[in-house]
């Protein structure tokens, strides 16, 4: 009887020998004339577990993990190819029923629904678990009709912003113009974040049907997926699946039949983070340096090569489909507050149990850090998490009770932005985080406003200088050393001065996890706390 | 930085160039593939590249100029034989990036964006692979790999180095420290 058998192709699955224990389990199958069909899946995001093995049994799906090449044999002795038997059960990489592991049963999977479960190029299985569904409903509509769905959804951009989706649709359909365009933003740069990776590796037809109901719905015949250069993994799954989106008729010049035209092509980034501002990132598209353009106008109405333009982020448009086949209420159903649907939340950093965690808004940091994460790596105790990319705040674990959601989020001077959420154990100095954030900046700053280019490079030496008093300063319990405390003083004007001048996010939001170090951990830059190390 | 597998780079030569070049020209906003292309072909945008890429695509020697620069993929000489790749972002620091790349700088005896005196590597820093669950991660030869323990850099590079496959079936990642189990 033939077994199937699933090795995750990921990116993460491979970087921790995915492949290799795919090819051991291969050829030790062969030697003992076991007859495996090896389908290399996209990852289930139970990263710690990575590589996970799956083999499918009469009743679903057993999981098996860390597998190493070296535990391959004792996985064919134990039976393996019966994956329900006593014997697999009890082997020690043994982990039951992968849709019973509770890490996975306690989320919401929707955007991520079919990523780990299908293999990514198949378009069969893609339609077989409600692929084009949402396209073909959206096909029976009128333009105004779907953006009314997604407007009604509550689906806010994922990339980080949170602006309505349905509203930036809205613009791009009324603004007249021969050529429309939709592109996503690709460029994930954010550390802790790899959502976007994951779903393009896992599920590249969920995108290109997102963005294909977005050119139906505002009338835009070409599409553009930027693409980070760090990605090559992803830039391959998406090339491969738009050919064979050709191939079936899906895109180019009758979509599904219809009488729309959709062309959808990859662009490649080249290492700048600034071009995962849209602006920055448009600008690229046209071959330029990736410089923010002023706004307004904005994107929807002046975009790519000046025409009004869909900039949405990955995330955003793969749930696209969902919202357009379950219908608005069903995806508005999850969330909290003005928060709608659900956010692929990553765990990332010093944790024990990294991952991709769905689930509704709402979610509180500590759930998402100790209850999924289960703590750090390392097993000391957690001291920091920044949630929401270099840009994000670092927060103590006095405010893990905050509920994941755009607005609880800003009022506690954080934010959501892309979901990542980078844990820290109490070994981190924080002052080091805070300098790195203007380091980060600086590097990384497009150069076109002078808060940020020269923002950032004050930001480095004001608290270098900060830094470097904080080993002679006074015992706890006096008053910091006046230089420090004037040096605390400038640091906040510039953050300030950073904020409120910079032309984009970049530099205006560079001060956010800076400050948060200020209020959350000040005595990793005064130096007035005894004992850190 | 060398993130897509690598294949074989040749010699600079103005016709290959001028046939990657009109390759890409009639893309809708073709700059920026067709420096990738160049870069993929040669392993850097070779100087005499520029004037090339201006006259076909009509733009001014300053802009391709600029834009070559301002991106931090694009080099302007040809790399070692060895692409490192070393992830210096958050999520990498906090389970030792610093360490790491401390370690990889004196191993090589290079600073960030320098290629070793032989001509045998180069070291990159990259802000974030999208590997940042199983930290630390580095790319060699474009390849990704993750848990990187310096010993476990060591191995890689030596793999690399003598032209054994990296990924050869030795290849075993590092033992995860904790949580191998599920919740």
């Amino acid at each position: 009887m033939r077994v199937r058998v699933f090795v995750p192709r990921d990116a993460a699955a491979r970087s921790v020998g995915a492949d290799e224990v795919a090819d051991a389990l291969v050829a030790e199958a062969v030697g003992r004339g076991v007859d495996v069909e090896l389908v290399r899946n996209g990852s289930r995001g139970l990263l710690w577990l990575e590589p996970l093995v799956e083999v499918a049994g009469t009743d679903g799906r057993y999981a098996f993990g860390p597998v190493t090449v070296a535990a391959v044999p004792s996985l064919l002795d134990a039976g393996l190819q019966s994956p329900a038997s006593p014997s697999a059960r009890a082997h020690p990489l043994a982990l039951g029923l992968t849709e019973q592991i509770s890490w996975l049963a306690r989320q919401d999977r929707l955007t991520f629904a079919r990523v780990g479960v299908s293999d990514p190029l198949s378009i069969a299985d893609f339609e077989q678990s409600g692929g084009l569904a949402g396209l073909r409903r959206a096909l029976a509509m009128t333009p105004a009709e779907i953006v009314a769905e997604v407007t009604d959804s509550g689906l806010r951009g994922r990339g980080g912003a949170g602006f309505p989706t349905g509203v930036k649709w809205k613009t791009v359909l009324d603004a007249p113009a021969e050529q429309k365009f939709v592109c996503c933003n690709a460029d994930e740069g954010d550390s802790g974040t790899f959502a976007d990776r994951m779903l393009i590796e896992g599920d590249p037809f969920a995108l290109i049907e997102g963005m294909t109901i977005a050119a139906v719905a505002v009338g835009a015949t070409a599409g553009l997926v930027y693409v980070r250069s760090e990605y090559p993994d992803a830039i391959a799954t998406l090339r491969a699946a738009i050919d064979l989106a050709y191939g079936t008729g899906w895109l180019g010049d009758s979509v599904l039949g219809s009488r729309h035209r959709f062309d959808l092509e990859v662009r490649v980034g080249a290492g700048a983070y600034i071009c995962g501002e849209e602006t920055a990132m448009l600008e690229s598209l046209e071959g330029k340096r990736g410089m923010v353009r002023a706004k307004p106008p904005l994107p929807a109405i002046e975009g790519l090569f000046g025409q009004p333009t869909i900039v949405n982020n990955v995330l955003s448009l793969a749930a696209v489909p969902t919202v357009l086949a379950r219908g608005a209420a069903f995806y508005a159903s999850y969330g909290m507050g003005r928060s709608r649907g659900t956010q692929v939340f990553q765990l990332a950093g010093n944790i024990a149990r990294g991952g991709i965690v769905e689930t509704g808004f709402g979610v509180t940091l500590g759930q998402l850090v100790d209850d999924f994460g289960g703590g750090t790596a390392t097993g000391r105790p957690v001291r920091a998490a920044q949630v929401g990319g270099p840009l994000g705040a670092y927060l103590p674990v006095s405010q893990f009770g905050l509920p994941m959601d755009y607005e609880a989020f800003a009022e506690a001077g954080a934010m959501v932005g892309h979901g990542g959420v980078v844990v820290f154990d109490e070994t981190v100095d924080m002052g080091v985080q805070a300098k790195f954030a203007m380091e980060f900046c600086a590097e990384e700053s497009c150069g076109k406003c002078t808060p940020c280019r020269v923002g950032a490079v004050r930001g480095v030496e004001v608290i270098e200088n900060i830094l470097l008093r904080r080993h002679d300063a006074p015992a706890a319990g006096t008053p910091a050393h006046t230089d420090t405390a004037a040096g605390v003083v400038l640091l906040q004007d510039l953050c300030e001065l950073m904020t409120d001048g910079s032309l984009c996010a970049m530099g205006g939001l560079t001060p956010m996890p800076v400050l948060s170090v200020l209020k959350h951990f000040p005595q990793d830059l005064d130096g007035r706390q005894e004992g850190r190390p | 930085m060398a993130t897509s597998p690598r294949t074989p780079l040749v010699e600079w030569s103005q016709a290959d160039a001028e046939a990657v070049i009109d390759e890409h020209a009639d893309l809708r906003g073709p700059l920026m593939p067709v420096l990738h292309a160049l870069q993929d072909r040669f392993g850097y945008v070779d100087a005499q590249a520029i004037p090339l890429v201006a006259r076909r695509l009509n733009l001014s020697r300053a802009d391709v100029y600029g834009v070559v620069t301002f991106y931090r993929d694009f080099r302007s000489q040809r790399p070692g034989a060895v692409a490192v790749g070393l992830c210096r972002a958050e999520a990498c620091q906090a389970v030792g990036g610093h360490e790491l790349a401390e370690h990889a700088k004196s191993r090589l005896g290079i600073d960030f964006g320098e290629t070793t005196s032989d001509g045998s590597a180069t070291l990159d820093q990259v802000f974030c692979l999208g590997n940042c669950a199983l930290g630390p991660s580095v790319t060699v030869q474009g390849r990704l790999f993750g848990r990187v323990s310096p010993a476990r850099f060591d191995e890689l590079l030596s793999g690399a180095m003598g032209g054994i496959s990296a990924a050869g079936a030795e290849g075993a990642p590092d033992a995860p420290t904790r949580g191998a189990e599920p919740a």
